[in-house]
């Protein structure tokens, strides 16, 4: 029999059917114990829609590969931060066309500065590789994507944001 | 595979994901979880020392800020001035359902009635709603959108951020992930504040009567309730942080801090003591009609 693990890390996120819950940082543990299978997701925004689909699919699947007696748990802390998203899963994001995460923001210790500009970031255009491109939108298609524009090839691309 | 795609659609092993439904247990739920319970599996029990049916009243005031404002936010989808920003305020909106969602639910576990959130959304009356009223106010133009999401995004992520270290686990983990979320609506905010007030004189009269019109309402987010110096955050305390905030986006905004009279509450009681303005009946009316049409409804 597969180890629970090895079946909840294949499930795919259903937003981001290219990456698994474990390449988004999403999965954060299966236990087993006499047959009773826990495993614990994390949303990536507290407003996930996705989160019931989650549950849904490691249940399925876990069924599938012999495991009856499955629970899914949600977890909040530590928050999901997109440094978890692997390298397997950044380098499937870029295959996908959408522009991976540079490292999450360091929270300071004070109040949480302002940024009035756009934000510097150097976000390299997942088509051409060009490094010149410029922020459409923060909020894009899901709250975890941002849409860029490229200046060199003028696409538009998604950039998944970090947190 | 299939002969065509509803078939693949109506894969018999897959009928869960035609809906979720409202309805208790179900696949993947241990016989104490609920469906419609964001805080599943978690251990939601009250801290010592801390007063639960204080808890569930706090959790009640910051949950029906965010579920409140998200409905305010949702007026805006098919009126708002471009496809970009209908889509950067519906992900705002959905960011603070969910996080009404959590705490709406943490009220309920807090108090030990296992009250749902949809029992606190859709059948409580008015006057057991605590929101800020500076939430409920008529949708109005984008100016003033704008100058209600940076005023009540900079003091709610100034609250949430005190909030990380609450000494209830749950409010402290929902705290933190609302932290970077909330981050990104004052940007947002903040930064269309500036394009319209450093705009035309068009775009700036506009802006500046959006902030005009919702100052009267920022004192009460200032008064701190009972309830809030006891098991929460005291929010006279976020308020230099506030100003601060305000005055950098004002300067390069070339907007001014309005100077008019806090509205007053009646007999000083307000939002948090479920004293609303006139506009809450109309959001209530439309939020929970359906629900209670159909109490009994499970899907």
């Amino acid at each position: 029999m597969v180890s629970a693990w090895a079946v909840a890390r294949t499930v795919t996120d259903p937003e981001l059917p290219m990456l698994t819950l474990a390449d988004l940082g999403v999965l954060r543990e299966v236990s087993e114990q006499d047959g009773h299978v826990v495993v614990a997701i994390t949303p990536t925004y507290t407003g996930c829609p996705a989160m019931d689909t989650m549950r849904d699919d490691l249940v399925h699947a876990l069924h599938g590969a012999g495991y009856d007696d499955v629970e899914v748990r949600t977890v909040l802390r530590p928050a999901w931060t997109s440094d978890w998203i692997t390298g397997e899963g950044r380098r499937k994001l870029a295959d996908a066309g959408i522009a991976p995460p540079a490292a999450a923001p360091r929270r300071p210790t004070g109040p949480i500065p302002l940024t009035l500009g756009p934000p510097a970031r150097r976000v390299p255009c997942p088509h051409c590789g060009a490094g010149a491109t410029e922020l459409v939108s923060e909020f894009g298609p899901t709250a975890c994507r941002s849409l860029r524009r490229c200046r060199a090839c003028d696409e538009t691309f998604e950039h998944v944001k970090e947190i | 595979m299939f002969d065509n795609a509803y078939e693949a659609l109506a894969d018999a092993r897959d009928d869960s994901r035609w809906a979720f439904g409202t309805s208790p247990g179900g696949i993947g739920m241990s016989p104490g979880q609920r469906r419609d319970d964001p805080l599943s599996g978690m251990d939601t029990s009250v801290p010592a020392g801390m007063d639960g049916a204080d808890l569930s009243s706090y959790c009640l005031m910051l949950g029906d800020d965010a579920l409140v404002l998200s409905h305010r936010l949702q007026e805006w989808i098919t009126h708002a001035p471009e496809l970009e920003d209908e889509v950067a305020i519906a992900n705002i909106a959905l960011d603070l359902l969910g996080q009404a969602r959590l705490l709406l639910a943490r009220a309920g576990k807090a108090d030990g009635s296992d009250r749902s959130e949809d029992s606190y959304a859709f059948f409580r009356p008015e006057n057991e709603f605590r929101n800020v009223r500076l939430a409920e106010l008529p949708r109005g133009d984008f100016g003033r959108l704008v100058a209600l999401l940076l005023v009540f995004s900079t003091w709610r992520l100034a609250l949430l951020q005190r909030l990380c270290d609450s000494a209830d686990p749950v409010l402290a983990a929902i705290a933190a992930k609302g932290v970077k979320e909330v981050t990104y609506h004052r940007d947002y905010a903040a930064r269309w504040a500036v394009r319209l007030g450093d705009g035309t004189d068009y775009s700036h009269e506009r802006m500046q009567a959006g902030l005009d019109d919702v100052w009267p309402y920022v004192g009460e987010l200032f008064t701190p309730h009972e309830i809030e110096t006891r098991v929460g955050v005291n929010p006279v305390g976020a308020r230099a942080e506030f100003d601060d905030v305000l005055a950098q986006v004002c300067a390069a905004a070339h907007l001014s801090l309005p100077g008019v009279p806090a509205r007053a509450g009646v007999s000083g009681r307000m939002g948090r003591d479920g004293v609303h303005t006139e506009a809450m009946g109309f959001l209530l009316a439309e939020l929970q009609s359906v629900a209670r049409a159909y109490p009994e409804a499970t899907w």
